[in-house]
């Protein structure tokens, strides 16, 4: 057999498009970071990173309930348990550890709100949760709604190997971006105009990245919407526990159970994880809760694609089922997320910056419009390029959310230590003093 | 607000779909045995589940390791980095550590005969998962990819539910032990041509599920030779490669890959996972191993869909890196499967069963087409598994739910239960078979 020059053997559509989405600022950014990334002693000036929304501020809590438990970690003396736990593969998951989570969803929500266990479907993380849900609720080429600005990675997470459309429901800051009906309706109207079928919409909330929860009588507008319109309506609620002020968080699942009617309820879905208000991101726990139970059957099935692994489900059961400690790691990682956020806010504040008011959430909204000097994406890439470069900062321009308003950031306090966000205000401060000593704008 | 009485919001066409498979005989079986269970003390004449490919015969070995190494599993008081790193480790390139402990488990279930780059391992939760993403990588909607029967009834859905790629089989028969032919090979790509459909890649599951069998190496050589001519992808899934018990010696594609100096490797991937080999389904642990660096890129983006727990990730990086318990594991573990099997097929061959002769794997292929004396088909092979799961209360999984081209064949699993049980289950079928062939055939 001699050397024959052949093509190369090809790859599926999917594995050549670009709709990983890579090639965006926001993982740009994660890259200049993990070249350059900052160290208070080994690398002082290097790169802060403030564009991942990770909850660092509350381990000690985590670590300390494992160092009084051991048993949760380990299999200790019963040969059953180990054997047991590495052999269960069951899809409906542990039922402890769905018992566990169902009450872990209803403290976060002040036990305004029953979950029932047997509707909580468990996926390798709430990107899986997501990306299960519209394989189920959508074919390829129809759309959901998604209200902007909204997490990068939903671009990836429910297009690429779903072929579903995303089309955006435009908030701006004229309101504080609260979703509004005409924005849905236009939303669905410029659908209709294409010819694409909108299965569904897609909220976050609280909202990732404004860092507010939306209101409720928003909510059972955008149920009633969802309703008329007979279309699905998913609620990521994935930051539920990081609501740390007024207005206090009004889940979706609370207008179900005040409506309590089969047509409204039926279209709801919720997803949760543990990798936000827990910590958690690599432990790769995340659930689907849906009233419909078409639904649960199909996701129960699918999930066999992500299934969360025994090993960690039985830890977490054992963690999430002592109310003693869930009650008191809810309440104290909420003060402490409210203190990081006051004092991001006041720093901001004092080099001249305002930002949206939020209530909930890792990150806050800044808004840097004022700096522009197009109020273009252009001029908001610019700038996030010279934030990162010079002020040595990696947040998440605007833009690659989707925002419509040019010049809008998202900025991560919770990820970080206390005096590493002081560092990061300080170079903040630095850098507005000296643009408002120039003349001119440096972008 | 009244009752809307409007019509009932609608799912998908993949989600109302049956391609989800649980209406086969092979998740029949299981509710019968969910309903019926045998236990020893409680149960005594439930079902035995047979239908089950678990490898159950070597955890203490793993428990035992645990034991002695409690730093494994907690995060003890060896610092609070350890904990708090791991927690957020999500990083889709997966723990190093753990990579580099999974490549040289599989070098040392394949003897040292092949090496294993650790940058080439994307993690998976399960090989479950692997699959489907390799074919989501490879295929699109539409195409199809050949698979050798009889195969594991799971890759219907697997492989084809939410990725709408097409399985063609490639036929394979009692003739010559079931082994895969250039002939099959190439009648089946000729039927997707005049289908037309775009075939994307052959994917042998090596050692064979059903069969527990390990390919031959001219066999093997012959079908990367088939895939290379027509430029598409070799998916090898190897998860059984460390349940070969005897001779031939496993040969891995990998092997063939190393001596053929790369060339033409951009088509090879393989799957491996610890459900099998370690018995560890409940950790989702699956991995793709690829020679094309796109396909590992594109793996690794994609994993983000399907990532192992780092908790898991940390626990099993520790206990396979220890190269003297691994090889031990790996030594104990054959010779006990070994063991297992020598002593099934003595068993159902004492009962006047004939198995095909196996040398792989959790389970073995028997065949009971002597007893389809009547109706040597599909349904009258439904009929027999019928009366095994009704009367014998044995689960075993028919060839058809393998798409088996003959009628007659059985998967029966043996290392998913204690040998009491084992013993039981052939008590159970010898008493079956004196019934004689006449009486049975009238039953069927």
């Amino acid at each position: 057999m001699g050397l024959v020059f052949e093509p190369s053997v090809p790859l599926s559509k999917i594995a050549t498009s670009d709709t990983h989405g890579e090639d965006s600022p926001y993982f740009a950014g994660w890259k200049a970071y993990d070249e350059d990334p900052y160290d208070p002693i080994i690398n002082p000036t290097g790169v802060i990173q403030m564009g991942l929304a990770e909850n660092q501020v509350s381990f000690d809590l985590l670590e300390n309930y494992l160092e009084e438990h051991p048993e949760a970690s380990k299999w200790g003396n019963g040969i059953s348990s180990f054997r047991e736990n590495a052999l269960f593969q069951d899809y409906h998951g542990l039922k402890s550890f769905r018992k566990a989570m169902a009450s872990f969803m209803e403290q976060i929500r002040g036990g305004r709100t029953k979950f029932d266990s047997d509707r909580i479907v468990l996926t390798a993380g709430a990107t899986a949760a997501n990306e299960l849900l519209t394989f189920i609720l959508a074919d390829p080429g129809d759309a959901l709604l998604i209200p902007t600005p909204y997490y990068p990675g939903f671009d990836r997470d429910l297009r690429w190997r779903t072929g579903v459309n995303i089309i955006p429901v435009r908030c701006n800051s004229s309101n504080g971006f609260q979703i509004t009906l005409q924005a849905l309706e236009d939303a669905y109207a410029e659908a209709e105009a294409a010819k694409i079928r909108v299965r569904g919409i897609q909220l976050t909330n609280p909202s990732n990245p404004l860092g507010t929860a939306i209101t409720r009588p928003v909510l059972e507008e955008i149920l009633d919407f969802a309703t008329r319109k007979n279309i699905h309506l998913i609620s990521d609620e994935i930051y539920s526990g990081s609501v740390f002020s007024q207005p206090e968080f009004v889940s979706i699942a609370e207008i179900v159970e005040a409506q309590d009617c089969r047509s409204s309820s039926e279209r709801v879905h919720i997803v949760y994880s543990l990798s936000k208000d827990l910590g958690l991101p690599g432990f790769r726990v995340g659930t689907i809760y849906s009233y419909n139970n078409e639904v649960v059957t199909t996701a129960r099935r699918m999930s066999s694609f992500t299934l969360v692994s025994s090993q960690t489900q039985r830890m977490l059961a054992s963690m999430l089922s002592d109310e003693e400690f869930t009650k008191n790691y809810i309440r104290t990682n909420r003060e402490r997320l409210r203190k990081r956020y006051e004092y991001i806010i006041e720093g901001l504040k004092a080099a001249g910056i305002e930002c949206l008011q939020g209530n909930g959430g890792l990150f806050c909204w800044m808004n840097l419009g004022p700096l522009l000097e197009e109020p273009t994406r252009e001029g908001e890439v610019k700038l996030w390029n010279l934030i990162l470069n010079e002020v040595k900062l990696n947040i998440s321009p605007g833009s690659s959310c989707h925002c419509s308003d040019a010049g809008w950031f998202r900025v991560c306090f919770a990820n970080m230590n206390l005096q590493t966000l002081e560092v990061a205000l300080r170079r903040i401060n630095s850098f507005m003093q000296k643009r408002r000593g120039t003349s001119q704008g440096l972008c | 607000m009244g009752k809307w009485l409007g019509p009932c919001v609608p799912l998908s066409s993949m989600a109302t779909s049956n391609t989800h498979g649980e209406d086969s005989p092979y998740f029949a079986g299981w509710k019968a045995y969910d309903k019926d269970p045998y236990d020893a003390i409680n149960n005594p004449s439930g079902v035995i589940q047979m239908g089950l490919a678990e490898n159950q015969v070597s955890f203490d070995l793993l428990e035992k390791y645990l034991e002695e190494h409690p730093e494994a599993s907690g995060w003890g008081s060896t610092g609070i980095s350890s904990f708090r790193e791991n927690a957020l480790f999500q990083d889709y390139h997966g723990l190093k550590s753990f990579r580099k402990a999974m490549a040289s488990f599989m070098e040392q279930i394949r003897g040292g005969r092949a090496k294993f780059d650790p940058r080439r391992i994307v993690l998976t939760a399960g090989a479950t998962a692997a699959n489907e993403l390799l074919t989501f990588i490879l295929a699109d909607a539409g195409d199809a990819l050949l698979i050798p029967t009889p195969y594991y009834p799971g890759f219907d859905r697997d492989l084809r539910w939410r990725t709408r790629v097409n399985i063609i089989p490639v036929h394979c028969n009692s003739s010559n032990g079931f082994q895969i032919t250039l002939q099959a090979l190439e009648e089946a790509y000729a039927k997707a041509e005049t289908a037309k459909i775009r075939v994307r890649g052959l994917l042998i599951t090596n050692p064979s599920n059903p069969l527990g069998t390990a390919i031959t190496r001219c066999v093997l050589e012959e079908i990367l030779d088939f895939v290379t001519r027509k430029n598409i992808h070799l998916i090898s899934d190897e998860i059984y490669s460390g349940s070969v018990f005897s001779p031939p010696a496993f040969v891995s594609v990998a092997e063939l890959v190393e001596e053929r100096g790369l060339e033409n490797s951009e088509r090879v991937h393989i799957v491996y996972s610890l459900s099998k080999d370690l018995g560890l389904p409940g950790f989702r642990v699956g991995t793709i191993y690829s020679y094309n660096t796109r396909v590992v890129t594109t793996a690794r983006r994609m994993s983000s869909f399907t990532l192992v727990s780092s908790q898991t990730q940390k626990m099993l990086a520790s206990m396979l890196s220890d190269e003297e318990f691994t090889g031990k594991y790996i030594k104990t573990n054959r010779q006990r499967l070994r063991e297992r099997y020598e002593y099934i097929v003595q068993g159902l061959r004492a009962a006047g069963i004939e198995c095909l002769q196996g040398n792989a794997g959790l389970f073995c292929w028997i065949n009971l087409r002597p007893l389809l004396v009547e109706e040597p088909t599909r349904e009258g092979e439904l009929r027999l598994w019928n009366l095994i799961l009704q009367e014998v209360k044995l689960n075993i999984s028919p060839g058809s739910s393998c798409h088996c081209s003959e009628a007659g064949w059985f998967r029966m699993c043996f290392a998913n239960m204690s040998l009491s049980t084992l013993e039981i289950a052939l008590k159970r079928i010898k008493i079956f078979m004196e019934r004689g062939r006449q009486d049975i055939a009238s039953l069927i």
